[in-house]
């Protein structure tokens, strides 16, 4: 039973905040009604036992992705009462797109509640879950052994992403001095320095 | 009790926002990236709710390869908007043809 009030609870939250999101006029409250729609997520997912994608939505999404938006939504001064102008032009298409597209999803769900469509089980050698192992421990063996190569991939991904989002943005700035670290690696002892053998009372040369 | 045709609806409801919220902010190009996470989100759900249900991992494995994607493509989309945004100081992109492709 709290189960299924906690279900709806976290639904109607993500549904509405997904719909203000979309409709919110300030880009920033947008960004705000995203991070509830990814806390309220990640709640559904705790509910059902999937507790490491829903921290995973946390830390990731919440922490890392709305602020990026968050960042980027306020560096640029962007006028966006004038992005508004074609709103209400787009709203016929936008709709009746929308509409097919759920009464298509609508109608899968339903053919498999009329019982058309089985869900089918687990083949032989696939990772099932177990109600003695932890589903942290479970991913976490599942995710070091059958899945490392997709994990490194994975991590790869990333990087290529850093790199990109670096290499994009980045600024050669002019008037300042930078580092050249290849004539610091060339510069040798001899050149540099200068050994003498000063006679006493006499002014050193420089 | 809670089945997968509840995990199903809701997914479906996200992913229909956010194709509604593609279509009805066509200029803003942040509101379109961040319709995009809805449907990523969406698409996880989906797959950690199969996963749930029918008793095997791997779709929690894939919900985690998604998210690494989607964090990567959130990265990259606000870089170009960024340098987009340095080259002509507005970010509405209904009407991008520079390279008239």
């Amino acid at each position: 039973m709290i189960q299924l009030v906690s279900f709806y609870i976290f639904a109607s939250i993500v549904i509405a905040s997904a719909a203000m999101v979309i409709f919110a006029r300030n880009p920033v409250h947008s960004v705000l009604w995203l991070i509830v729609a990814f806390f309220n997520a990640a709640g559904l997912m705790v509910l059902i036992g999937a507790e490491f994608i829903a921290m995973l939505l946390v830390i990731v999404y919440v922490g890392a992705v709305a602020v990026l938006f968050l960042f980027v939504v306020m560096m640029l001064d962007i006028d966006f009462a004038e992005l508004r102008a074609g709103f209400v032009k787009n709203v016929p298409l936008g709709l009746l797109l929308a509409v097919v597209l759920a009464a298509e999803l609508v109608l899968g769900i339903g053919a498999y509640q009329a019982g058309a469509v089985a869900l089918g089980t687990p083949e032989a050698g696939a990772a099932t879950v177990s109600a003695a192992v932890p589903n942290i421990e479970a991913i976490g063996g599942l995710l070091y052994s059958k899945y490392v190569f997709m994990f490194e991939t994975a991590g790869l991904i990333l990087l290529v992403a850093m790199v990109g989002a670096i290499v994009l943005t980045h600024r050669k700035s002019h008037g300042t001095r930078g580092q050249s670290i290849s004539s610091q690696v060339q510069r040798r002892p001899e050149d540099a320095t200068r050994n003498v053998n000063q006679p006493v009372g006499q002014g050193i040369e420089l | 009790m809670i089945g997968i045709e509840h995990y199903l609806v809701v997914s479906s409801i996200l992913f229909v926002m956010g194709v509604l919220g593609i279509f009805l902010n066509r200029k803003n190009v942040i509101i379109i990236l961040m319709a995009i996470e809805l449907i990523l989100l969406a698409v996880n759900i989906n797959l950690v709710a199969f996963s749930v249900f029918l008793g095997d991992l791997t779709g929690q494995i894939f919900a985690m390869f998604v998210l690494t994607v989607a964090a990567g493509e959130a990265a990259i989309g606000l870089a170009i908007l960024v340098i987009y945004f340095r080259g002509r100081g507005t970010i509405a992109v209904d009407d991008v043809n520079r390279m008239k492709g």
